[in-house]
């Protein structure tokens, strides 16, 4: 006896609805999760952007004898305290390398103190009501105002916030990169191929390939420990340096550049690979003229995915001792350097206030660079997509 | 190596000579190219090839047809030793071209596959251009210095395909754009870019269209005064077309060897004739 459409509709209720709990129970996973992504962008924009504009004041600075032993005396008393005093100090080098200033008196927006900036941006600020009466009526005349910080990009930390910048940090993040990169790229790519395309399918190829893909789920802390031990402790090279941080990064960054090479060299089919030995190519040419090429953009995309990563890593540069104060720019590769990450650690253990500003502008600085570092994985993944 | 030059009679029920057609195609010239003894291949445990004796002659076209999984390709692929690129393959018996064991360890398989070109079942050029497409293996080999000569080299390699004609204009689009029996053709001139003595062809037309395939064919046809040609193929009107000596596997062993017109009129084994009348396969 068959049932009637009814009586089976009635029997569906239940499970539509269940259907139905499921699909609004994973939207609002979904929309859980925006929000979280939402409420962390604003308030680092929020509190980042401020970052980005610095309190400058007008003032008379009088480029005298007196001032290059005592620069204090450049500006007048009224506004001597609402000055930076960082940039004051920087005056008698100035004139020594533009002796033409020395005896002249000239208006210049000048940087002001960290104080005057927040007070400026409508934070709590240490000025002394007079003061901040002062920096208002500067305002009115049009001699105080917030300008675009050139400070923060062009300049190394400094303990004073209205001279920090990350350039010295961003420049280690560079140096420290290519490092990571001219080591792990070549020793990660030739691995790939050594295992993908020569080595023979056996029990210890097998346990390679178990231990490399266990290498990339081991705590990053970890490499740090190693890097330790191994490039400063037993090969003494220098620690805080660009070198060190980077080979330790690049051994973190090892088993993704692997892994992801491996899967792009076995996407490139085989009948390429069986044309090329069928018109006599040695084991070598198939790889270097055919697979290789074919397989870059999925290399590339693994490569930077893992640069991406390895940039946005704090943990193993602290044990190297990448986490210093670094107000100049790294020469070499053996000078001590920081990285952004680690700049940004070390600005949030500020007390200073105005540190918290530099700390959100620091890390929209970052994800903006690993934004864009993925969105160019994307693209090459886009462009260069090959079906067979 | 002319082991034999004279045309021999018929054997319609006696066992013939190791490795020998049955009978001979009586037109075609009679040099052997290459020759196959007790030739074995495992894959793993299980056997593919048992015992194979064949003798396949210069500058003729010779079909392997057979049921699905008797071997034909297996076999095709040991006169280049693709199946070294198999893991687990075991050979053993003697595979020997120009007095040369091409199983040997002294012999070099790069050099084998130089002079015994081969063509797939799937059209598979390279994804670069045509030109790129003929002129790589050459340039690899070393066998043109100039870029007149490559031009040169690659301009008849495409004639000898038939394909000069349709893309002598677009030389440098991806060889990949062409249609499958274009891009088959390319593959054919490729392979005979470098000039080989023996191409292999592991069923060439079964991707393609019947007009495709008839060029293919027709194709065969011409090249066999320069090449020796060997050629799998499901399709038996194909092998009573092109071929001159046909070979008929079955699970692993050749049945019958015999000149293509005596096979498909007057088949020495059971086998082979129920097959060929479409009783099994």
């Amino acid at each position: 006896m068959s049932q009637s459409f009814d009586e089976i509709s009635a029997q569906l209720r239940k499970r539509h609805r269940q259907s139905a709990r499921l699909k609004w129970m994973s939207l609002g996973a979904l929309l859980l999760a925006l929000a979280f992504l939402v409420v962390f962008f604003a308030d680092m924009l929020g509190k980042g952007l401020p970052a980005f504009q610095q309190a400058q004041v007008q003032v008379e600075v009088d480029y005298s004898e007196q001032a290059s032993q005592l620069p204090l005396a450049a500006v007048d008393e009224e506004v001597r305290d609402l000055v930076s005093r960082g940039w004051l100090r920087t005056l008698p080098m100035q004139m020594r390398d533009n002796p033409e200033l020395l005896g002249t008196t000239r208006t210049e927006w000048v940087l002001a103190d960290g104080q005057v900036d927040q007070y400026l941006k409508g934070h709590a600020s240490r000025l002394r009501d007079d003061a901040k009466a002062r920096v208002d009526r500067l305002v009115e005349e049009g001699r105080a105002e917030l300008k675009f910080n050139t400070t923060f990009f062009s300049r190394g930390d400094s303990k004073m916030p209205e001279l920090a910048g990350i350039m010295s940090a961003a420049m280690g993040t560079v140096m420290t990169m290519l490092v990571t990169l001219a080591v792990a790229f070549p020793i990660g790519v030739m691995t790939a191929v050594y295992l993908e395309e020569f080595a023979p399918d056996n029990r210890f190829t097998q346990m390679i390939e178990i231990n490399i893909n266990n290498l990339a789920a081991i705590p990053s802390i970890l490499f740090g420990l190693l890097g330790l031990a191994i490039f400063i402790q037993f090969f003494g090279m220098p620690r805080s340096s660009p070198l060190v941080g980077g080979m330790t990064l690049a051994l973190m960054t090892l088993p993704i550049i692997i892994i992801s090479t491996r899967t792009a060299l076995r996407s490139v089919p085989d009948s390429i690979r069986h044309a090329a030995f069928g018109v006599g190519c040695s084991r070598w040419q198939v790889v270097r003229d055919h697979v290789l090429p074919l397989a870059m953009p999925g290399i590339m995309t693994g490569s930077i995915i893992g640069l991406a990563q390895a940039m946005g890593e704090t943990a193993p540069l602290i044990i190297v001792g990448m986490v210093a104060f670094i107000p100049d720019v790294s020469a070499t590769f053996t000078n001590a350097a920081t990285v952004l990450p680690a700049q940004i650690f070390t600005w949030s253990g500020e007390p200073d206030r105005a540190f918290v500003e530099k700390t959100a502008g620091g890390i929209l600085v970052l994800l903006s660079v690993l934004i864009f570092l993925n969105a160019t994985a994307v693209v090459l993944r886009k462009k260069f997509e090959r079906r067979w | 190596m002319n082991m034999q030059t004279a045309p021999r009679a018929s054997h319609p029920a006696g066992k013939p000579e190791v490795g020998q057609p049955h009978t001979r195609n009586e037109s075609a010239c009679h040099d052997l190219s290459i020759r196959v003894r007790d030739l074995n291949l495992w894959y793993g445990e299980s056997q593919a090839l048992k015992g194979l004796d064949i003798d396949i002659f210069q500058k003729n076209v010779t079909a392997l047809i057979g049921p699905s999984g008797c071997g034909k390709s297996t076999f095709l692929r040991c006169l280049n030793r693709m199946n070294d690129l198999i893991p687990g393959v075991r050979i053993r018996g003697l595979v020997e071209m120009d007095g040369r064991d091409v199983n040997a360890a002294k012999m070099d398989e790069v050099a084998l596959r130089r002079r015994v070109g081969m063509v797939f079942q799937k059209p598979n050029p390279f994804p670069k251009s045509i030109y790129e497409n003929v002129a790589y293996a050459p340039r690899m080999h070393d066998m043109v210095s100039r870029k007149p000569e490559q031009d040169d080299l690659v301009e008849k390699a495409l004639r000898d395909a038939g394909l000069w004609e349709e893309v002598k204009d677009k030389l440098q689009q991806p060889g990949t754009s062409l249609s499958g029996g274009q891009q088959q053709r390319l593959c054919i001139a490729r392979a005979i870019a470098v000039q080989p003595d023996v191409i292999l062809m592991d069923e060439p037309t079964s991707a393609l269209d019947p007009i495709s395939t008839a060029t293919i064919e027709d194709l065969m046809d011409k090249l066999k005064s320069q090449f020796t040609i060997i050629t799998v193929t499901h399709n038996m009107q194909q092998a009573a077309r092109v071929a001159d000596y046909t070979a008929f596997f079955h699970l692993g062993e050749i049945i019958e060897y015999n000149d293509t017109k005596t096979m498909f009129s007057n088949p020495a084994t059971r086998k082979a004739e129920d097959y060929i009348t479409g009783r099994y396969g």
